[in-house]
């Protein structure tokens, strides 16, 4: 998967758990949690989905590298990178 | 083939934990002994009418709140749009107790002007009481241990009021005789006053559409026709279930939404002593559907719901005669605000009623008073609602002797026991129970019951 691919598939899974949520224009810098509501079960819930359709497990200790866009597109590509 | 987690029963408690279980990618299987699911809060055709079985109104309305509020929350968790509902807001709603009107909306201020205006300095008290239950409800606490009665006068001086607060809250849940718990009073009272009432556009029906299509696209599956027999146990724990047919279907956990009763009956190992017989289903309700030939403001009919009691106490209890007349609700679900209003008017208007007496008429006495009660229902509503007999085009009747053949509700006891057991723990491990006994009761409650034990379940 591309960069590009990974953004499409973690705004996809967004959608899915926040269907009131409006996700035109994230800014890709700033803390995902500033602009979508998203609390901290909506948070496991996008690991879960990660795991369910992709088989790629976060480990707590890295939750805070999924804080923007960037830091987890950044974060996912090396383990996506070959699906 | 072995599943996960077995639901027993498809109503909006096992609907929304069964939907949770499978978005947590458990292999869920949800069986429920009707041909259709909605269980208390199905719907059906009679007198070529969609007729909703027990809906008055939707708790916890809050359309502004952000996500801590109940109802957004509980969306979320199931991961359907707010929008998708449709959910109309009341208009206004009456309490109506002995010669005292007092009238609240969805913004908690109408509330606190009108009792300020009947009883003068109310609205502190209110206010006080209101933050109060706001309080309870973030502590994620459900029951308190103390009597709501005990407690309700440090915040209303004024037995009048009191009456007329604890009318609504502990018509729209609990299981209780008299008085109730303060944490769920709580609960009830910011639900019902605080964040209000609603209706979804087009009753219950899309609701439950929605909730069994989500089912299915998460991966998990519904049977209709599919009672459970029993629950089956290994080693003490709870392995699967066996149908009213004998098929054995094996399962890592079963959620029950029978009843914490009806559940213990299924499985001796949860209750071996048999103790919990006893004080099951004390409050039920007669309830009657009158469909109008014309809409209801036409008839100065404008509250959308009314809570009306002719005593100077509120008796919310077993009455000795077999529907209790003084007090009752009457919904007018056309009062609400709807983008499309409805191809109908109707009216709901239930009563207390005594299980007993429902429960073991003979047949033919039974329908005659099934007749007969409604009549003499219409006859004692209040003054402030204008007559609309004339204007009934056609009308059906459920009886507590209803409730318990769809849903299998010991006495159709529509909010269950008394006893409720939050954390949805049984005391064989793998049973758990939700819905009606699980604690938190009505439409909204049902549904954030199921999917609160299923996450507790599920992730450990
Ligand atoms: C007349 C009436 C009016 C109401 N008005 C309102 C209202 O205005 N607002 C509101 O919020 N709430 C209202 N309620 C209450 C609300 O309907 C219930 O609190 C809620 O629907 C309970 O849901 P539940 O899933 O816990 O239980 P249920 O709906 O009883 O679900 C249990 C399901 O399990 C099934 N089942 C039982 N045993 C078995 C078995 N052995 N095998 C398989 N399936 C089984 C039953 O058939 C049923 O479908 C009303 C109820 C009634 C009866």
């Amino acid at each position: 998967m591309t960069a590009d691919g990974i953004r499409q598939a973690i705004i996809q899974i967004i959608s899915e758990i926040a269907p009131d949520e409006d996700l035109t224009g994230i800014n890709p810098d700033e803390p995902l949690r500033d602009q979508v509501d998203l609390d901290s079960m909506d948070f496991l819930d996008i690991v879960m989905e990660l795991r369910k359709r992709y088989s790629i497990e976060v480990p707590e200790k890295d939750y805070p590298q999924l804080a923007t866009m960037s830091s987890t597109v950044g974060y996912l590509l090396p383990r996506m990178e070959s699906l | 083939m072995r599943y996960d987690a077995i639901v027993i029963g498809a109503g909006m408690a096992g609907l929304a934990a069964g939907l949770r279980l499978a978005l947590y990618g458990k292999k869920t299987l949800v069986l429920e002994r009707h041909s259709r699911p909605g269980g208390l809060n199905s719907w059906y055709r009679a007198g070529g009418y969609h007729l909703d079985v027990g809906l008055h109104a939707l708790t916890n309305y809050n359309p502004a709140a952000g996500r801590d509020a109940p109802l957004n929350r509980l969306l979320r968790r199931l991961r359907l749009s707010r929008a998708a509902l449709k959910l109309a807001p009341q208009k206004e709603s009456w309490i109506l107790h002995y010669g005292a009107k007092l009238v609240f909306n969805n913004d908690f201020a109408c509330l606190l002007d009108n009792a300020q205006a009947r009883f003068p300095g109310a609205a502190d008290g209110l206010r006080k009481l209101a933050a109060e239950a706001r309080r309870h409800y973030m502590e994620d606490r459900f029951f308190t241990g103390e009597s709501a009665r005990a407690r309700l006068p440090e915040f209303i001086a004024g037995p009048m009021l009191r009456e007329m607060i604890l009318m609504p809250v502990m018509f729209y849940g609990c299981a209780a005789q008299d008085d109730m718990d303060w944490g769920q009073f709580l609960i009830i009272f910011m639900s019902v006053f605080e964040e209000g009432l609603c209706r979804p556009e087009g009753g219950i029906r899309p609701i439950i559409d929605l909730l069994t299509e989500r089912l299915a696209a998460a991966g998990g599956e519904l049977r209709l026709r599919a009672g459970v027999h029993r629950v089956i146990t290994s080693d003490g724990a709870a392995t699967g279930v066996i149908l009213d047919n004998g098929e054995v279907i094996e399962s890592g956990a079963v959620y029950s939404s029978a009843g914490w009763v009806e559940t213990a009956a299924m499985c001796p190992e949860m209750d071996p002593a048999g103790e919990t017989a006893a004080g099951a289903g004390a409050m039920s309700f007669l309830e009657t559907i009158h469909v109008l030939d014309r809409p209801a403001a036409q008839l100065g009919l404008d509250a959308s719901i009314v809570f009306y009691n002719n005593a100077p106490r509120f008796a919310y209890r077993k009455p000795e005669a077999p529907v209790d007349l003084q007090s009752g609700v009457v919904c007018v679900a056309g009062n609400f605000g709807y983008e499309t209003p409805p191809p109908f008017e109707q009216v709901r208007v239930t009563h207390i009623a005594n299980p007993d007496y429902w429960m073991q008429a003979p047949d033919a006495q039974y329908h005659t008073a099934k007749d007969e009660w409604p009549v003499r229902s219409l006859a004692a509503l209040p003054m402030d609602l204008p007559d609309f007999r004339s204007a009934i085009a056609f009308h059906d009747t459920f009886t507590p002797r209803t409730i318990k053949k769809f849903t299998g509700k010991l006495n159709g006891a529509v909010y269950g026991a008394p006893q409720k057991h939050p954390d949805g723990a049984t005391p064989v491990p793998g049973l758990y129970v939700i819905g009606t006994d699980q604690g938190l009761l009505g439409v909204t409650g049902a549904m954030i019951g199921g999917v609160a034990v299923a996450a507790r379940t599920a992730l450990v």
